[in-house]
């Protein structure tokens, strides 16, 4: 097991010092073309979109599951929307999805 | 300047000037240190049983990527091998690929110098930096990763040193504090000219691939999305 558990941490470390070298490395110091600078802007509401989606219903073997995960980010909207900071969304999401959890 | 008039949820202006430094990213990324410090509190508390305690803390200081190593350990947990768990830390990490070519433009530095600023890329640093005209402010990216990467590291060595009182992470909403975080994240975003147009394309996009395509495919997918910003 010990082995395993060193081989994924050394596979880890260099395949994502590699992948998050690979953008600035390949495509830098150049002009950036007209079209991508409308894209690149936009990758940021995509992937974010993506991570909240599969972070909030995601479950077990592929399956999307509403549970818990979701009155968390219920209160955590409502929270960003009464301004709240960071730090209180966060923690107020996960005593939301603690207490649902609490109650069955 | 930078985040200013609504904290955290303000949007940053791109006709401000792009002198940010990499001290003002440290002071803006201090919120997202303190979810970082919870998210790396719940893998250090969830991986120790799986890992033990040393190599839990070792991945976090080297690997440095929360959603890869999550998804690492699931497949520990389930008994998986260390490939199946790489490759699953792979696709996670993927985004981290139109990310990197992202900000590729604002780097003007050497290859070997472009390569080690790639290493400050995490999720929040990176939306952060955005600046939506196609340009990143890299002092500030370094700045606000500067301040996430100790948090992780304290939180998860936190998680290592109290996973004998707690249990069960998810009884205390710990998986909760991810998607909190992002949404924090993409609420600023939101407030750009069509943003919301390639927000609901991706929330699609996630939903129909999350059933048949392996974690972190859908999150790869869905950055096609962006491609809607060309309609402008």
């Amino acid at each position: 097991m010990s082995a395993t558990v060193w081989i994924t941490i050394a596979g880890l470390a260099l395949s994502t010092a590699a992948i998050k070298a690979f953008g600035p490395v390949v495509f830098g110091g150049r002009e950036l073309p007209r079209a991508l600078a409308r894209v690149i802007p936009m990758l940021a509401p995509a992937l974010l979109t993506a991570l909240v989606v599969t972070e909030t219903v995601g479950g077990p073997g592929r399956s999307i599951v509403i549970d818990a995960r979701s009155g968390g980010l219920v209160v955590a909207a409502i929270a960003i929307a009464l301004r709240a900071p960071l730090i209180v969304v966060v923690v107020s999401a996960a005593a939301a999805t603690a207490l649902l959890r609490a109650l069955g | 300047m930078g985040l200013r008039g609504r904290g955290v949820f303000a949007l940053r202006q791109t006709d401000e000037p792009p002198a940010d430094t990499v001290t003002q990213g440290l002071r803006i990324g201090v919120p997202y240190a303190m979810a970082s410090f919870l998210l790396g509190l719940s893998f250090g508390v969830l991986a120790r049983p799986v890992l033990g305690s040393v190599a839990t803390i070792v991945m976090s200081a080297i690997v440095f990527a929360g959603s890869a190593q999550f998804a690492a350990l699931a497949v520990l947990s389930a008994g998986g091998g260390a490939l199946p768990a790489i490759v699953a830390g792979i696709l996670l990490n993927l985004r981290f690929i139109p990310m990197g070519i992202a900000i590729a433009s604002s780097l003007d530095h050497r290859a070997v110098g472009r390569a080690m600023r790639g290493q400050a890329l995490v999720d929040a640093s990176w939306a952060l930096a955005n600046r939506g005209d196609g340009r990143f402010d890299i002092q500030l990216l370094l700045g606000s990763t500067l301040a996430q990467y100790p948090a992780w590291v304290l939180g998860t060595i936190a998680g290592v040193l109290a996973g004998g009182a707690i249990t069960d992470p998810r009884s205390l909403g710990l998986d909760a504090v991810f998607p909190a975080f992002f949404l924090a994240l993409l609420v600023v975003e939101l407030q750009r000219p069509g943003a919301r147009l390639v927000s609901a394309l991706a929330a699609v996009i996630t939903l129909a691939l999350i059933p048949v395509a392996p974690p972190g495919v859908p999150i790869i997918a869905a950055a096609l999305a962006a491609l809607a910003g060309l309609r402008r």
